[in-house]
């Protein structure tokens, strides 16, 4: 291997990228796009959930009640209060997830101790937001239950038997954002680097410029080195342009060490680059590399990465086939460096695997490239 | 080294590829002597690409046994492409990087070194006429410009020997002179040529010719040798008033194999000049078509060709 060729080919690799509208709108566009777009769209918190009420009491208490929902950040209170017709018209079109009904009788159910019935209409048929929707109803009325309780003189004494308190830890507000952000990182980074490599060798074939360069002594690794070193370059660019926008846009906060990541992300990135090589080694055409590029990144980094559904919950097969996706490891490591400032003693093993991922994909890219036609 | 005693630039025996069923080079035997031009010349599709690609090292060999510039084509091809220019069919330097960008590119591939890269890199602008236009895109270039840069970008390491795969496809005629003027320049500085073309006037340029037909090849020699020895039948001028009329009419005449248009006039193939002649001139006499000139001449290339093909085609098909 002469590094004067490697150096020769990375060099016309550079020029050929930079004339490329295609690659520079997927190198330098595309993944804050995707990040900004991803980011603010996917989120897992439920907030301002619509919400109307049907009051049938109309005393103080039942005012007192709707200003609850008012106040609480999760609800959204729709004005006006509606009649059962409208209840339901609202919720067939999707305007309210919840509709409430305070019946007659409320405030002096209340006063008297007896039981009242508060009916929660729930729209089922967005689940997530429906289950969650109702936890936050019922954690509502039962501390207002509480607080009703020990309002009154002759209930001072009473506690409730079992006292819950939480702390969470690594993200004390459990904003998803905090670990959607670290997972798009990683489908990004693999997304956009193995789609943009995928294309360097198979370009060749198809243009008819490799056989020229077959007719040259350019040895296959000087071939692959040469052609590696531009997208890693570009790689790391977007790596960085995409954690800081996680750390400053997202406000993700960095608590581990910034050498360790930057070093993991490489690591990271010299597997996404190697794949890209590999894809393109094993392609003729440039339709076939970029539609096994999709099929190889985005499912894998996006789904059976634990990304946003937990590998613990997925199937055992599945899971099994999840070891083989770098995403997996890294999505882990970065949270582990982000969020809970681990060092690396963590997350040995996911740095191991990443090195044989690199190691695979490199020794099958020049294992594949035969400098002969067909 | 071996390689001085050598006395061919190119030697194959027996040479085959298949590609599944289909044979496309089907034992061939070749010699190109040094310093010599070589025509490679046959139809489409008669192997020619083939056999230049397996030279190269682009392609294994099926079976059989070569040598180019004194390396084994089958276990020595990168000491092979050291030593070779190339040049193929399809134009494939890099449309997306100037003609300066292309000669860096090449040279840094074929490690010329520093002190004459920069030299090498002014003679193949110059050679090109691209000096004034060394920092276009090569998209942007003309088709002869763009075969003189990549003529120049395989000659970048100065090879001892060149193929050319159909250099001149779909080339203006005046470009194609500049281009044979430059391969002639070559062949005088020592440069072993093999090409392949299927312009005849192209191949009278040659030292030597190879003429290969289904994947065999069925003469070889130099112009004058295919010319005179061996072609069989003679063929006979004949410039006349209506020379489409009396291509019509000489085609059913038994005494005359093949008719052909040539120029202002008809190259007409027959067995036997003295037997032919009386019968040919009794027909367009009949016809009323008036003779301007009737002679026995040299066969062109292109009657031994066809000529050649015929027959090669006729035993074929007797075989079968």
């Amino acid at each position: 291997m002469k590094w004067k060729r490697i150096k020769t080919v990375a060099k016309k690799e550079f020029h050929q990228i930079k004339r490329d509208l295609r690659s520079l709108i997927l190198a330098f566009a595309l993944p804050s796009l995707l990040l900004l777009l991803f980011g603010y769209a996917i989120t897992l918190d439920i907030k301002n959930i619509p919400v109307a009420f049907r009051d049938q009491d109309h005393t103080q208490k039942s005012k007192e009640f709707i200003r609850e929902f008012e106040e609480s950040r999760y609800f959204k209170v729709k004005g006006g209060i509606y009649n059962y017709q409208k209840m339901q018209e609202l919720l067939d079109k999707g305007k309210i997830k919840i509709g409430l009904v305070i019946p007659a009788g409320f405030a002096e159910g209340i006063y008297s101790g007896e039981e009242v019935q508060v009916q929660t209409l729930l729209d089922g048929s967005d689940g997530n937001t429906g289950t969650i929707g109702s936890g936050y109803v019922s954690g509502l009325i039962s501390s207002y239950t509480l607080n009703v309780l020990q309002g009154e003189k002759k209930f001072l004494s009473l506690k409730p038997p079992l006292d819950y308190r939480v702390r969470v830890w690594y993200n004390p507000d459990l904003k998803s954002t905090n670990f959607i952000i670290p997972g798009l990182i990683a489908g990004i980074i693999m997304i956009i680097v193995a789609l943009l490599t995928s294309l360097t060798f198979t370009r060749e074939w198809e243009r008819g410029t490799m056989e020229q360069l077959l007719s040259t002594p350019v040895k296959p690794l000087e071939l692959i080195f040469g052609k590696f070193i531009p997208y890693f370059v570009i790689g790391e660019m977007d790596v960085i342009m995409v954690l800081l926008l996680g750390i400053f846009v997202f406000k993700v906060p960095l608590r581990g060490d910034l050498y360790l990541l930057s070093g993991v992300c490489l690591l990271y990135l010299l597997g996404a680059t190697g794949l890209g090589i590999l894809i393109s080694v094993l392609t003729r055409s440039q339709l076939l590399a970029n539609q096994i590029g999709w099929l190889a990144t985005f499912l894998p980094t996006f789904l059976l990465s634990g990304f946003i559904y937990p590998i613990f919950n997925m199937p055992k097969p599945i899971q099994a086939i999840t070891y083989l996706v770098p995403a997996r490891y890294f999505i882990k490591i970065l949270r582990d460096i982000f969020l809970k400032g681990n060092s690396i003693v963590y997350f040995q093993g996911e740095v191991v695997f990443l090195v044989l991922f690199c190691l695979a994909m490199f020794s099958l890219a020049s294992l594949s490239f035969k400098k002969r036609m067909k | 080294m071996n390689e001085e005693k050598k006395q061919y630039a190119v030697e194959v025996k027996d040479l085959v590829k298949k590609f599944g069923d289909f044979t496309a080079v089907d034992k061939i035997n070749l010699e190109v002597n040094k310093g010599e031009i070589f025509g490679f010349l046959g139809p489409n599709g008669s192997g020619k690409t083939t056999t230049i690609r397996m030279l190269c090292g682009l392609l294994i060999p099926t079976s059989g046994w070569g040598e180019v510039g004194g390396f084994d084509i089958l276990n020595e091809s990168e000491k092979i492409k050291a030593n070779i220019g190339y040049m193929s069919q399809r134009f494939s330097l890099y449309q997306d990087l100037t003609v300066e960008e292309n000669i860096d590119f090449y040279s840094g591939i074929y490690k010329v070194p520093k002190m004459i890269k920069k030299e090498r890199k002014e003679w193949v602008l110059s050679m090109a006429s691209l000096t004034g236009k060394r920092n276009h895109l090569t998209s942007e270039l003309a088709g002869g410009w763009k075969q003189r840069l990549a003529l120049g970008c395989a000659l970048l390491h100065d090879p001892p020997i060149l193929f050319l795969d159909e250099p001149t496809a779909g080339v203006d005629p005046s470009s194609r002179r500049d281009f044979w003027d430059l391969i002639y320049q070559l062949s005088q500085r020592g440069t072993t040529i093999f090409v392949t073309t299927h312009y005849m006037d192209e191949a009278e340029h040659c030292d030597r010719i190879g003429l290969i037909f289904q994947g065999q090849i069925i003469a070889r020699g130099s112009p004058k040798h295919l010319k005179t020895e061996l072609m069989s039948e003679k063929v006979i001028y004949l410039e006349c008033d209506r020379c489409l009329d009396a291509m019509v009419f000489l085609e059913q005449e038994e005494k005359v194999n093949e008719v052909g248009l040539f120029g202002k006039g008809l190259h007409l193939v027959v067995e036997n000049v003295d037997l032919a002649l009386p019968s040919i001139q009794k027909v367009l006499n009949k016809q009323g078509i008036s003779i301007i000139k009737l002679e026995k001449i040299t066969p062109s290339l292109e009657d031994v060709f066809v000529s050649l093909i015929a027959e090669q085609t006729k035993k074929l098909t007797q075989t079968k």
